[in-house]
């Protein structure tokens, strides 16, 4: 592999300029002129806007403008989109309401935007905001998405009776209905995946610019994904032609799916720079961030898994309602249904699964894709009722797993999925044995002697990622193909340049992506430059989430890296004289086998821009670009297991250990792949322990926006991880690669609740777990 | 307005200022040090850490008139001619970042823990005093690694000099 090749755990070439404070996030951008924006936003769940006065604030000191969503319209800019379309088991489409940039009729969340505020200063902004008038007509809120759906309820849109956007299916009820019918043995069981908010660090911000004098805008953003937002801004927003528009998403602080969408900031941002004639740059704060960055999760099922007598589960029928929130996000029909359903058969041959999924509106932020969007509601659902089923057949949990696992592949599932490899003995072995599962009764007889109540709990998932093959995705819905796009360049001086439209807010790729380069031609990392991030400089791609750069966008910079080793083994070979078939490339020569010719790798660089001595008719230049589409999913899959201890006087759970084995096929760089699974633990944890956002029932305030009222996981929250790797290559991809990004995040909730109602004894806590439930299930009867 | 001097990074700074401005903000918009970030509004997420006459504090809860006259090391002044500063150094080594957003906090805030303990730190007592800086990329893990391989060679460091 080499020092710097693949599987080297090579230390990352970005972190000097964070370390030493020389990061370039949005807000940090300064252009001459600039001025800041504050949006003004609806204190109410649900009201109709009578009127809006900015008379007074534009008469404030520093004001530039105050702009609202009349004036937004008449510019005619869109609305907002979802791009998945779902369709109901009556066939019928999904019933999508407007969500207009800034609200000018109704607000339908605390929130929700209805003006603009352009000042000198940020604080001059923030002054006129509280002095914009608008005058609101309140309405009843509706919050809970199962109560949503009830006659009588406040309605949202109009589009959509009864708030229910769609009510769409999956597998087959009949053959499903029939195995619960002819079961041993049915484990039922209601499952609620708590609603959280995703919290980057780096709030999100944005910086638009409209030049007068070409008539272009240029944004910078803080995206996972700044190709789509162009154009996505540009097809359907109507803000500018996609050649009219530079969309920059520079170092981004983190963003676990909140930074893919297209939120109103960015476009009324732009629309704001062009109507006031300034720069406009708009930073969240974190209560903002709270109330308007796409919520995750919010799923509430009712589940049945069917068993024959020989615990073989022969049937899964489930029944979810998903809160989708005020408004459709770019991805939220997807989320809930594609990402999630076609999960359910988990790691398990399920010969029939049926599920029914009924997304909802109702007066809160808008829910989307969040680490792992759907696979963990789906890991969730289906490893808490195996654990709840082997408690009730009085089974290990491991054998219960195992007497289901799917061991030969390829597999195809009821729903959907093709899994193509994996070894799932393999990562449950593994986990046990590093967890000493055997050793746990003594360990909990001794916390019993302390008057700790000691518990254990697994949970093995399987996830999809690399999403996915563009025409697969296309005919689910998809509003866009799902491929991605890399473009190598050879500088003359033999340094290279790899163009990527995979984007990185933490992932490491400057370095994982120059790994690939120095394995292929054996060239320093450091003669290598990962560019990304820039409309203008990368031309197309589709970005980062669902952990796809890798099996994805890396698979694009290989077959990119073939044509140009094919290019320079023919400049080569010319160059000595020799067969290009016998030309090797090693440590940075282009050889000739068997011989000790060789041409420097900057020497045949030279040559190709020289031109001088080319083989004859080929063009100068050494520059390669390639596509690449999945041919299907990966499917990364593990076993993960915690064991707790529970004070029973104060409820309290402390994670005694947390044991995480993966197989996410081959690896680029082990150090970054176990960091990305230490960050997704300690989300999934926190999901499971700590995270809840709250709204009042009554009047739909958000109760948790802020670091005092959401317990964001801190470091004393959690143990250090024991995590490991096991191998099945992946075999749809050149690299074989899984993809490692959300699997923690994925795995780990039930490990841990199946931990702590081990140790009370009571099967009956949701998440998050927190001192009071858990205190109050641990004296409750079962 | 208020007109303000200061040390920053060993050199002397003046700026004007609202009274209200806070000191992260000075350093940010005044002094275009971008390296100090704002994570938050309640002085919850430590992205803001600078040192304040070599004490850690957080520069989103101090007005900037309070640090009139101080002597303020923000992360951009911790590495010495070209060198990575330890912490620097472990966390890098120890891949102690990700998406580097609240990193400039913790190294800040891991530099003074260090300075406290004199380089004798444990597991427990990193954690807990990482209590006010919040990480959502890398669950902790490797940070708390990091800052214990710092403190293992800076106590080790101060021990050969002695």
């Amino acid at each position: 592999m080499g020092v710097e090749g693949i599987g080297a755990r090579v230390a990352r070439k970005e972190d000097k300029r964070f370390l030493t404070g020389k990061g370039r996030y949005t807000d940090d951008m300064s252009v001459p002129g600039m001025k800041y924006a504050i949006f003004v936003r609806s204190p109410y769940a649900h009201a109709k806007i009578r009127s809006i006065d900015a008379t007074a604030a534009k008469a404030m000191p520093g004001v530039i403008g105050v702009l609202d969503g009349k004036q937004l319209l008449a510019d005619g800019i869109g609305n907002l989109i979802c791009g998945w379309m779902i369709h109901s088991k009556d066939g019928s489409p999904m019933k999508m309401g407007a969500w207009r940039p800034l609200a000018h009729e109704t607000v339908r969340y605390v929130g929700d935007a209805v003006a603009i505020v352009v000042a000198d200063s940020v604080a001059e902004a923030k002054d006129a905001a509280e002095a914009v008038v608008v005058d609101y007509e309140e309405l009843p809120v509706v919050t809970d998405a199962t109560k949503a759906l009830e006659q009588g309820q406040p309605q949202l849109h109009p589009e959509a009776p009864n708030n229910l956007i769609f009510d769409w299916q999956i597998g087959d009820p009949a053959a499903t209905d029939k195995a619960i019918a002819a079961a041993a043995h049915v484990t039922e069981i209601t499952i609620h995946n708590n609603r959280l908010s995703p919290n980057p660090m780096e709030p999100r911000a944005t910086l638009g610019i409209y030049d007068g004098g070409d008539d272009h805008y240029t944004c910078y953003t803080t995206s996972q994904n700044p190709h789509v937002a162009r154009l996505v801004m540009s097809a359907f927003y109507n803000v500018a032609p996609e050649n009219k528009l530079r969309v920059i998403a520079p170092d981004v602080g983190g963003g676990f799916g909140s930074k893919i969408y297209i939120y109103p900031e960015e476009i009324v941002c732009l629309w704001a720079s062009k109507r006031t004639g300034v720069p406009v740059k708009w930073t969240s704060d974190r209560t903002e961030a709270f109330l308007t960055d796409a919520h995750g999760r919010d799923h509430l099922s009712k589940v049945k898994m069917a068993f024959d007598a020989n615990n073989r589960i022969i049937g899964l029928k489930v029944d979810t309602v998903a809160n989708l929130g005020a408004y459709m996000s770019l991805f939220s029909s997807a989320v809930p249904t594609y990402l999630y359903a076609t999960l359910l058969s988990g790691q398990y041959d399920i010969p029939a699964i049926h599920a029914n999924v009924r997304t909802v509106y109702t007066n809160t932020a808008p829910v989307d894709a969040y680490r792992g969007a759907g696979r963990p509601e789906a890991t969730y659902l289906l490893e808490r009722t195996m654990e709840t089923a082997a408690r009730e057949l009085g089974v290990s949990p491991a054998e219960l797993r195992r007497v289901n696992f799917i061991r030969s592949f390829p597999h195809q599932t009821p729903v959907i999925m093709n899994y193509d490899a994996g070894d799932y003995d393999a990562s449950l072995d593994a986990a046990m044995k590093a967890a000493d599962w055997n050793g746990f009764a003594a360990r909990k007889a001794e916390a019993a002697r302390r008057g700790m109540k000691r518990g254990i709990g697994m949970s093995c998932y399987i996830e999809a990622c690399g999403i996915a093959p563009s025409a697969a995705v296309g005919s689910l819905g998809a509003g866009v193909g799902l491929w991605e796009s890399a473009e190598v360049r050879v500088n003359a001086v033999g340094t290279i340049e790899v163009l990527t439209g995979s984007h990185s807010h933490g992932q490491g790729h400057e370095t994982t992506f120059a790994q690939l380069v120095a394995d292929r031609f054996g060239v320093p990392i450091d003669s290598v430059n990962i560019v990304h991030g820039d409309t203008d400089k990368v031309q197309m791609g589709m970005g980062t989430y669902g952990s796809r750069s890798g099996a994805v966008g890396m698979s694009a910079v290989v077959k990119a890296l073939d044509k140009v080793e094919a290019k320079a083994k023919k400049i080569a070979a010319h160059l000595m004289e020799a067969d290009e078939s016998d030309i090797v490339i090693e440590n940075g020569e282009l050889k000739v086998a068997g011989t000790d010719k060789s041409v420097p790798w900057f020497q045949m660089a030279l040559s190709a821009y020289t031109a001088h001595n080319l083989p004859p008719g080929m063009e100068p230049g050494l520059k390669e670009g390639a596509f690449y589409d999945p041919a299907n999913f990966t499917f990364p899959a593990g076993c993960y297991i915690c064991e707790v201890e529970v004070d029973p006087e104060t409820g309290v759970t402390k994670i005694i250990q947390f044991v995480a084995a993966d197989d996410f096929g081959n690896i680029i760089n082990p150090m970054i792949v176990e960091g990305q699974v230490h960050g997704g633990l300690a989300q999934g944890i926190g999901q499971a322990l700590l995270e809840g956002v709250h709204y009042d029932p009554g009047n739909g305030q958000l109760l948790t926006a802020s670091y005092m009222d959401y317990a964001m996981p801190r470091a004393d929250d959690l143990p250090s991880f024991t995590v490991s790797t096991s191998n099945t290559p992946c075999p749809s991809n050149p690299l074989g690669i899984k993809g490692c990004g959300e699997a923690g995040a994925i795995g780990s909730p039930p490990a841990l609740i199946n931990a702590i109602t081990d140790a009370i004894g009571n099967n009956r806590l949701t998440m998050p777990a927190t001192p009071q439930k858990v205190w109050a299930a641990a004296h409750a009867a079962n | 307005m208020a007109k303000i001097t200061m040390t920053v990074n060993g050199r002397q700074v003046s700026g004007q200022c609202d009274d209200r401005t806070l000191l992260v903000h000075f350093i940010r918009e005044n002094l275009g040090l971008t390296g100090t970030h704002v994570g938050c509004d309640t002085s919850q997420c430590g992205a803001c850490v600078v040192h304040m006459d070599g004490r850690s504090i957080k520069s989103c809860s101090t007005l900037a008139a309070q640090a009139a006259g101080a002597d303020i090391t923000t992360i951009e002044g911790l590495a010495a001619n070209g060198e990575l500063h330890p912490v620097q150094a472990a966390f890098k080594a120890n891949h102690g970042l990700q998406c580097g957003f609240c990193t400039p906090g913790m190294v800040m805030t891991a530099v003074d823990m260090i300075r406290r303990h004199g380089g004798q730190l444990d597991e427990a007592t990193v954690r807990a005093e990482l209590e006010g800086n919040i990480c959502r990329c890398t669950g902790y893990h490797n940070i708390v690694k990091s800052i214990l391989a710092a403190a293992a060679e800076m106590g080790g460091a101060r021990v050969a000099a002695e």
